[in-house]
């Protein structure tokens, strides 16, 4: 099994992989990943930091109640830490169910929970050398 | 008296100039005491009202009572995904 958080390059071939299975004929694949927009200036990578000790758990119940709710989905998930330059993933979410009903709706579910629960901060860091922390959303209870 | 270990993350550690800290309560003291304690520094009006508490890296209200040993987490708004 894949761990929750990497400090490397996220293989997104393996989390594919790892919810691959006969009877699951939708499968989706999310990438979030580092941009640059004029309106964030000259945004180079983003440095992640997370609670590490907790990271891992809640990663692990978000991941868990996707599978209670929609059973029958397979379900691969890792947040990458550390610098992750523009155009990399900092985020990959593999899922797949018998139809893409349920793989849309647990792909969803995950992403959502995982903004709004998993306990990582982000720092931007620009062209010119600075840095500095990007604004979050208070972090969610338990739902 | 129960000795809580407390940690701090991102701007929060950086304001604080470290990222744990120990701190002793009353018996009986919740998490919303322990973060009372924390904000008593002088770096802490970073702190918004109402950050996340996490205890034993669990998301906890602030009534939570404390026992020996706990760790608390005031979590910063989040940016994960």
């Amino acid at each position: 099994m894949q761990a929750w958080l990497t400090e490397r390059a996220i293989d997104v071939a393996a989390l594919l992989a790892a919810v691959t299975a006969d009877g699951n004929g939708g499968t989706v694949v999310f990438l979030g990943t580092v941009r640059r927009s004029k309106e964030d200036g000259d945004v180079e990578a983003i440095e992640y930091s997370a609670y590490r000790e907790m990271a891992e758990p809640e990663l692990a119940r978000i991941v868990q109640e996707a599978l209670a709710k929609w059973p029958g989905a397979r379900i691969a998930l890792q947040h990458r830490l550390g610098v992750v330059p523009t155009g990399e993933a900092s985020l990959v979410i593999a899922v797949s169910a018998p139809h893409r009903a349920d793989a849309y709706a647990a792909s969803r579910f995950a992403i959502e929970e995982t903004k709004r629960r998993a306990p990582i901060w982000k720092k931007e860091r620009l062209a010119s050398g600075a840095a500095r922390w990007v604004e979050g959303r208070p972090a969610g209870g338990e739902p | 008296m129960p000795e809580i270990r407390v940690r701090l993350f991102a701007s929060y550690a950086e304001a604080a100039g470290t990222d744990e800290l120990s701190v002793t309560l009353p018996a009986g003291a919740t998490a919303a005491d322990c973060l009372a304690a924390v904000r008593s520094a002088s770096w802490a009006s970073r702190v918004p009202p109402g950050p996340a508490l996490a205890v034993n890296r669990r998301y906890a209200k602030g009534d939570v009572v404390l026992q020996d040993g706990d760790e608390v987490a005031v979590i910063p708004p989040v940016a994960g995904g």
